[in-house]
């Protein structure tokens, strides 16, 4: 019986909506004085629960404003949910936006320890695995060069060669198998794939159901911040599909 | 590891510190080593600034506006140890005020604990305070060998980390609230501007209290400023080679430890809330 990767148990976030953002005190004492501060409430996930066990990869559907990118928040630990609990065992790498913990000012050596600080490895672990990331990148001499000089497909690059040469438990990746030239993509497909191997759990947020067929062992559909299906991938594929038609 | 987002409590979170260390000191090793990259000078404007500033502060408080500070020992060095630490004060508290918002697309992406980032800012820069340590032990080595200024070096020097580190607290908690206070309201920032520099005319860096001539009320007002009680009991050590002010003592930590305590309730309250806003 493989253990649990990922638990979820009746999450719940709600947001309050303000029509405008209030940010500094002027507008907050206005408000507060004309007693204007009413928020609109809206629940982005409404009693989401599923269980992902080590080693499956599960495929998370849903229309846009649907709950996944709340859901991935949550499960990253970067949201607090309003009700109910996640458990992740192992570490996670978020593959979202790669390279959000990048200085800019700092050279493309220098950010892979802050990167990897920041996904809580030590110095000694990174050096270890240094050259290994360098290669798989291909920034070549460009390691030395500031961030801010980087391009945008060099920066994803280097992104997505820290956070997987750190061998995580938990994958999240939020549809970034569309990192750089052609090239590179067919070269992280393969690193993707062969961490597939290593039995590493995946958690995958498409609106590709044909590459969650290929990639996923399972999958759920999210509507309107609610679970409306959950199983096998070609199942919950089906059903996707088939509302996709329909509307 | 286990990242349960469950109710955290306090030994789980001293653990989660031990385990983002290495963020801790990665961040202070990026602030120290960044401050001064692209500069021809580099590590030199470290001790030049704050050495530039005080000849600034010697033209026209000693010369200009002489009259208050006749008698004070060795007026240059005087200066140097007040603005040295009010420098310390006001720039960790800034950039700690800003790491959360400067922080927003780490924090929106991936889980580490938050407070790393106030803390590494306070940090970084008490790295930088302490190498400008270094331009008083010059200016005070050219004062006692070249000049016939008398200083009185004695053994209480050697305590002179005491009120160093009750600043430290201060500024960390201090920096806690403030960063905590700008993910919300944004415009702390220019408000704590002018805050610094009341706290730059209500702290004796080119003046002394005595010479003030001023009325109680004042004085009280004077005193509530924790960085005057810190001041003091730094140039006591330093200038006057005599035992602090014990009421300076008690004042400064005392005040400093309730600072740190209010920042971390205040900061772990909200830090929630943090990914709403920024």
């Amino acid at each position: 019986m493989p253990k649990t990767a990922v638990k979820v148990e009746n999450i719940s976030v709600k947001f309050n909506l303000n029509k405008e953002k209030i940010d500094n005190i002027k507008e907050y004492l206005i408000k507060f004085l004309k007693r204007k501060l009413r928020y609109t409430e809206f629940w982005a996930l409404t009693d989401v629960s599923f269980e992902v066990k080590e080693g499956e990869r599960i495929g998370i559907l849903g229309f846009n404003g649907a709950g996944k990118s709340t859901l991935l928040k949550v499960i990253a630990g970067v949201l607090k949910p309003t009700k109910g609990t996640v458990q992740v065992n192992g570490v996670i790498a978020p593959l979202l936006e790669l390279g959000a913990g990048f200085d800019m000012n700092y050279t493309g050596a220098e950010n892979i320890y802050l990167y990897g600080a920041t996904m809580g490895y030590s110095r000694k672990y990174i050096e270890e695995r240094y050259d290994e990331i360098v290669a798989f990148s291909e920034l070549g001499d460009f390691i030395d060069v500031s961030v801010k000089n980087y391009s945008s497909g060099m920066r994803a690059r280097l992104g997505f060669s820290i956070a997987t040469a750190v061998e995580p438990q938990v994958l999240i990746l939020d549809e970034v198998l569309s990192v750089g030239d052609a090239k590179f993509k067919i070269k992280s497909e393969a690193k993707v794939k062969s961490m597939f191997d290593k039995g590493v759990t995946v958690l995958f947020v498409s609106h590709n159901t044909a590459q969650v067929r290929r990639l996923c062992t399972k999958a759920i559909l999210l509507d309107k911040g609610k679970i409306i299906a959950a199983g096998s991938a070609d199942e919950v594929c089906d059903i996707y599909d088939k509302r996709v038609k329909s509307e | 590891m286990n990242t349960s987002q469950k109710k955290i409590k306090a030994k789980d979170y001293f653990r989660n510190l031990w385990k983002y260390r290495f963020l801790l000191k990665e961040i202070v090793r990026k602030n120290v080593k960044l401050q001064y990259r692209n500069s021809v000078l580099g590590i030199f404007w470290t001790f030049l600034q704050p050495l530039m500033t005080t000849i600034v502060l010697v033209l026209v408080f000693g010369n200009i506006f002489g009259k208050s500070n006749e008698g004070i020992v060795c007026y240059p060095i005087y200066l140097l140890c007040g603005r040295l630490l009010y420098e310390f004060f006001t720039q960790s508290t800034k950039r700690a005020m800003r790491s959360i918002r400067n922080s927003a697309s780490v924090i929106k992406k991936v889980y580490v604990p938050k407070y790393i980032y106030p803390i590494s800012n306070v940090l970084s820069n008490f790295v930088t305070f302490v190498i400008s340590l270094s331009v008083l032990i010059v200016v005070m080595l050219y004062y006692g060998l070249f000049t016939d200024v008398q200083l009185h070096i004695t053994p209480y020097i050697l305590l002179a980390f005491v009120p160093v580190i009750i600043l430290l607290v201060l500024c960390t908690g201090i920096g806690l609230i403030l960063s905590t206070l700008n993910v919300f309201f944004k415009d702390i920032e220019y408000l704590y501007e002018v805050f610094c520099m009341l706290i730059f005319y209500a702290t004796p860096i080119f003046y002394t209290v005595d010479k003030l001539g001023a009325n109680k009320i004042v004085l009280m007002g004077l005193m509530a400023n924790p960085l005057y009680s810190i001041v003091s009991m730094f140039r006591s050590c330093v200038l006057f080679g005599e035992m602090w002010n014990w009421n300076h003592f008690l004042y400064a930590s005392g005040f400093s430890i309730a600072m740190v305590l209010i920042g971390a309730i205040v900061f772990y309250k909200n830090q929630d809330k943090f990914i709403l806003h920024i």
